[in-house]
């Protein structure tokens, strides 16, 4: 039981981490930590499908992208923008205002029973695979298609126009 | 498995709830505190695993598998933004030589 509150905890920690680090880099790294908590607490709701794509295309795709782009793009401390203290404290309040108002909008509701995992094998693959190509094919398919135009949108947008160049 | 799964027996989904809360707003402040365009890109990432963690409670406390499929597509699609925005990132850092957000003001007229 105290396990889940550890992880969560570190979860945070991590976040905010990833939020305050003055390098962008740092940033990243904390940002791989906080997916590899959250993969943790997949594995603890026993959803061991989401936990390995969470690893593999989070921390593997998507941040390997994260960094390759910051390393291509060169920044150097000079460079770093930074923001005055007022709009930090404005953003601040902002951000904790949100969080009141769902905490408060969540005392009004009394405590619930505990997630408890009802049927073992809900979050295995071969439940997961059998709902996804049977009652979520055709949204399974269309994105692929949206895979698709991501990856000419991306190619097109990076490279270089040859007219202007 | 089964001793690890026990582990969070015991957990009421308003703790969840509390914690997928925290995090999003965590995100909101990043997005609202930065100026650096990939940090504001990663706090959107930040809130994107919140809500796919807190579909995942609510599909384990319902028992019902339809939210794990849901945040398997919002991985796709998360993929696909990350993708196109981080193109767009790199093409406005060739065009100004800077990912700060504020030399972007052009765009508001």
């Amino acid at each position: 039981m105290s396990t889940f509150y550890f992880i969560a905890f570190l979860s945070i920690f991590f976040s905010i981490l990833v939020i305050t680090a003055r390098n962008p880099v740092h940033s990243i790294l904390y940002l791989i930590l906080t997916f590899f908590t959250f993969t943790i607490h997949y594995i603890l709701m026993n959803a061991q499908f989401l936990a390995i794509v969470n690893f593999i295309v989070y921390m593997g795709a998507i941040l390997v992208l994260f960094l390759y782009t910051l390393m291509l793009i060169n920044l150097n401390k000079e460079s770093e923008p930074r923001k005055s203290n007022l709009v930090k404290i404005a953003g601040f309040i902002g951000g904790a205002c949100f969080l009141i108002t769902i905490v408060a909008a969540l005392k009004a509701f009394k405590m619930s029973d505990s997630v408890v995992t009802q049927n073992n094998d809900l979050g295995l693959v071969k439940n997961l695979g059998k709902i996804l190509f049977n009652e979520f094919l055709l949204p399974f398919e269309i994105s692929s298609v949206l895979l698709l135009s991501a990856m000419v949108g991306a190619v097109l947008l990076a490279t270089k126009d040859p007219k202007a160049a | 498995m089964e001793t690890l799964t026990k582990t969070i027996h015991g957990i009421p989904l308003n703790h969840y709830i509390m914690l997928c809360a925290i995090i999003f707003s965590i995100g909101v402040i990043g997005v609202l505190i930065r100026r650096n365009a990939i940090v504001i890109f990663m706090s959107v990432e930040l809130m994107l695993n919140s809500v796919n963690l807190l579909l995942t409670a609510f599909s384990v406390y319902r028992g019902d598998a339809t939210g794990q499929v849901f945040v398997f597509f919002i991985m796709a699609l998360a993929a696909a933004e990350v993708a196109v925005g981080l193109a767009i990132i790199v093409m406005i850092y060739r065009n100004t030589n800077s990912i700060d957000i504020n030399v972007l003001n052009r765009l508001k007229w």
